[in-house]
């Protein structure tokens, strides 16, 4: 049940949400049993930064009603420190994994709050032949305007036409579901030279204990089952208006919310909070979408 | 990865409940790791959709192919985890984390355990009894009030202090503490409980440049390193992962003990 996207070969459709899975650690945790039970067909980074981030204060999470809310902060090394430390750590991972011939491709995602940051983000991955693909998130504020990027669709189509020349591989943008139109945006993306989407990210959320706010960055992202029917609009207005591979997330929990994904209109499927509970969660999606006939 | 592990009994000890797992071919722990626990069955949907994801639980015993957890209600998940019979299922995710390291030569063991933090300090007196006999370790352990304080028979020989005067000494655990590191002050304190007692551990520790291993509890979503959000301050003015750098930390790499680092009262 192999599957093309964006010139890439998986083995299935399953792969992770960015962010949901720390190869290194999970291998320390794991071992073999990860190795050998795979979860995921490519590997998604976290989002990496020109600069490194600490990531924000905690407390960081809120379990909510049927999901998650994270204010995590994207915390990574900067771009130096993934190339030099992080990149040749994951790649020499995924090399290992025994039942998957070639590797898992490896996806970066980076985020950058300017075109300008964006572009040197790019320039880097596009030097690294370990990397076969990128991942763009965009749900970064813009510095002048403060919203994000990815939240209308104009700026968006501006901002990927611009980066776009600095990196031949194939770039997924990563839309944000807080915006009003996002079939819109998928466009945008597409537009400005996307070789696919992917969505949804979490919707921005807030939580209080004692009439406060509980997460240390006062807001967060809301993940997990409570948002899979509006993940399921979101992939299937993306898909509708565009031509390029969508990959859909929001909430999978089995073969059967993958299914619907895909029914939807998605090429390849994220796993990423059902990881939090069930790290060999992807692996068995994977199974289930396989053995349902996928 | 996660296992699907029958539980052998769930029986009640005063405040709190020792849930025992049977896992003849699980890894025995170190002391101090911890496993992610959820129920198979009737796991969410509950009040407010709780519980989601699974709950973290230190080690308490390990022993004839038997794995030990101590149980206190505070919430949904602990809450159903209580309610188990014997021959319900548990999805168990373990050993995890790093746990507590062996004093060095000539130091004698301090155990400081407040309320359901004590433990990890059970499978630790274990694992020290076996290694140096009876003279190994002293334990201190500090309850609310006597129904908690009957947790203490978990461990052996364990000197008890209480909120309530109940049992033992009126007052703080940690005052039994400097009574003990005057009488003892080569010593490496190993320290499991509430944020305030791990924090009054660590600042009476440091004040003497006694040793301490402060084994932390701290809102998980994963247990693995995945999420991130289970991070502590440290020193160096970064954060760590309790997860995967702990729960075991090193008292001297924080400032102080964060308020929502510490096991529930």
């Amino acid at each position: 049940m192999s599957v093309a996207f964006c010139g890439l070969e998986l083995a299935h459709p399953v792969i992770n949400a960015s962010g949901t899975f720390d190869l290194p650690a999970a291998d320390a945790a794991f071992g073999e049993s990860l190795r050998t039970r795979f979860p995921f067909a490519a590997f998604v980074s976290k989002t990496i930064t020109l600069e490194p981030r600490s990531g924000n204060p905690p407390p960081r999470l809120w379990e909510a009603q049927a999901g998650l809310i994270n204010s995590i902060g994207l915390p990574n090394k900067g771009l130096q420190g993934y190339l030099d430390s992080d990149l040749p750590a994951i790649s020499d991972l995924l090399a290992r994994i025994e039942t998957h011939h070639p590797a898992p491709p490896l996806i970066t995602n980076v985020m950058g709050s300017t075109a300008a940051e964006i572009a040197q983000l790019f320039d880097a991955c596009e030097q690294r032949e370990e990397i076969a693909a990128v991942e763009l998130n965009v749900s970064c504020p813009n510095v002048k305007t403060g919203l994000d990027i990815g939240a209308d669709p104009r700026q968006l189509e501006a901002v990927v036409r611009e980066v776009r020349p600095h990196l031949s591989k194939p770039l997924i943008v990563k839309l944000t579901p807080n915006t009003a139109d996002v079939g819109a945006c998928a466009l945008a993306a597409q537009e400005g030279g996307a070789d696919g989407v992917s969505l949804i990210n979490t919707l921005r959320a807030t939580a209080l204990s004692n009439g406060r706010p509980w997460l240390g960055g006062l807001t967060g992202g809301l993940s997990g089952p409570a948002i899979r029917p509006v993940a399921l609009a979101q992939v299937a207005a993306a898909a509708r208006g565009v031509s390029i591979p969508v990959v859909g997330m929001g909430g999978v929990q089995s073969a059967k919310h993958a299914r619907d994904l895909l029914d939807a209109g998605a090429t390849l499927v994220a796993v990423g909070t059902e990881s939090f509970r069930d790290p060999g969660a992807g692996y068995r999606i994977a199974q289930g979408l396989e053995n349902c006939g996928t | 990865m996660r296992r699907r592990l029958t539980v052998a009994g769930n029986d009640q000890l005063g405040a709190y409940r020792v849930l025992r797992l049977s896992d003849p071919n699980g890894s025995p722990p170190q002391p101090g790791q911890f496993s992610m626990l959820a129920t198979v069955a009737r796991w969410g949907a509950g009040e407010d959709e709780r519980p989601h994801l699974p709950r973290a639980f230190s080690v308490a015993r390990w022993q004839d192919g038997e794995a030990h957890y101590l149980l206190k209600d505070v919430g949904p998940g602990t809450r159903r985890l209580c309610q188990l019979r014997a021959g319900e299922e548990v999805w168990t995710l373990g050993p995890l984390g790093r746990g507590f390291t062996a004093p060095a030569e000539g130091q004698r063991a301090i155990l400081v355990g407040g309320g359901v933090g004590i433990a990890p300090l059970a499978i630790l007196q274990d694992t020290l009894m076996s290694q140096s006999g009876a003279q190994g370790c002293v334990a201190l352990l500090g309850f609310r009030d006597g129904a908690h304080a009957q947790g203490g028979s978990l461990l052996r020989d364990a000197r008890l202090a209480s909120d309530d005067g109940a049992v033992g000494h009126h007052g703080l655990v940690t005052e039994l503490l400097e009574q003990e590191l005057q009488r003892t002050p080569q010593a490496c304190v190993y320290a499991c409980g509430p944020a305030p007692m791990l924090e009054a551990t660590r600042a009476i520790c440091a004040a003497r440049g006694v040793s301490a291993q402060l084994a932390l509890e701290s809102g998980m979503a994963c247990g693995f390193g995945a999420c991130f959000g289970c991070v502590v301050a440290t020193k160096d003015g970064g954060y760590v992962r309790v997860c995967v750098e702990g729960p075991v930390i090193d008292a001297a790499r924080l400032e102080r003990v964060d308020a929502h680092a510490g096991a529930p009262a």
